[in-house]
């Protein structure tokens, strides 16, 4: 998959990898592909819930070695 | 969603939780705003965001600079980078006009880049009438 936008929050920890979604999304152009890449566990899920709350789509979240991604799309 | 939020403490932490759960709120979408008050005024004042007391084992400022310490090993975000988003991401901060004169506070001694307005409680109740939920911290 190829992102448009990488905001990459490895190592960043609540509410950081939100805020850096959310802006990544305020910026980015309707259709574009975001990933967002970090590795604070608790924001592998939120971000999923905050997609749903912006009424983006979700297209599809992977975890290696404690290293999540989750791709978005506006 | 929409939320408004007392911040009437000064204390640091209960700061924090107010910018946490205002920039967790702008993040998933809601609009925000914060009405600082009486003791949390005094954070916005220039300089002083980041100068309350811990609310709990404060310790004459010894564990206050442990939790600061122990933050920044754990990377976790000051109150300035939490302000510095939360009005990035369009969240608005309401300073209260009365406790200003209460503690002698001018506008030129404030963060005036943060403040949207200056006004008093009709302001904060009629933003709570079109609001989902409203905390008070």
């Amino acid at each position: 998959m190829n992102p448009d936008i990488i905001v990459d929050v490895t190592g960043e920890t609540c509410p950081v990898p939100l805020v850096e979604m959310r802006k990544a999304v305020m910026k980015a152009e309707k259709g574009s592909v975001i990933e967002v890449k970090g590795t604070h566990s608790a924001s592998k899920q939120e971000i999923p819930m905050a997609v749903d709350s912006l009424g983006l789509k979700l297209l599809k979240t992977e975890e290696t070695g404690g290293v999540w991604r989750i791709f978005i799309q506006r | 969603m929409k939320m408004t939020i007392v911040v009437h403490s000064g204390d640091f932490d209960k700061v924090m939780s107010a910018l946490i759960i205002g920039n967790g709120t702008l993040s998933m979408g809601g609009e925000v705003t914060l009405y600082f008050t009486f003791w949390g005024l005094q954070r916005l004042v220039r300089g002083e965001l980041s100068g309350g007391p811990l609310s709990k084992m404060h310790f004459l400022g010894l564990g206050k600079r442990m939790m600061r310490k122990r933050m920044k090993r754990n990377n976790v975000a000051t109150p300035e980078r939490l302000m510095e988003d939360f009005k990035a991401l369009g969240g608005r901060v309401i300073a209260c006009e009365m406790t200003m004169e209460l503690l002698g506070i001018s506008k030129s001694d404030m963060e005036e880049r943060w403040i949207d307005v200056y006004g008093a409680v009709g302001m904060y109740v009629k933003e709570t009438e079109t609001a989902d939920k409203t905390l008070f911290i």
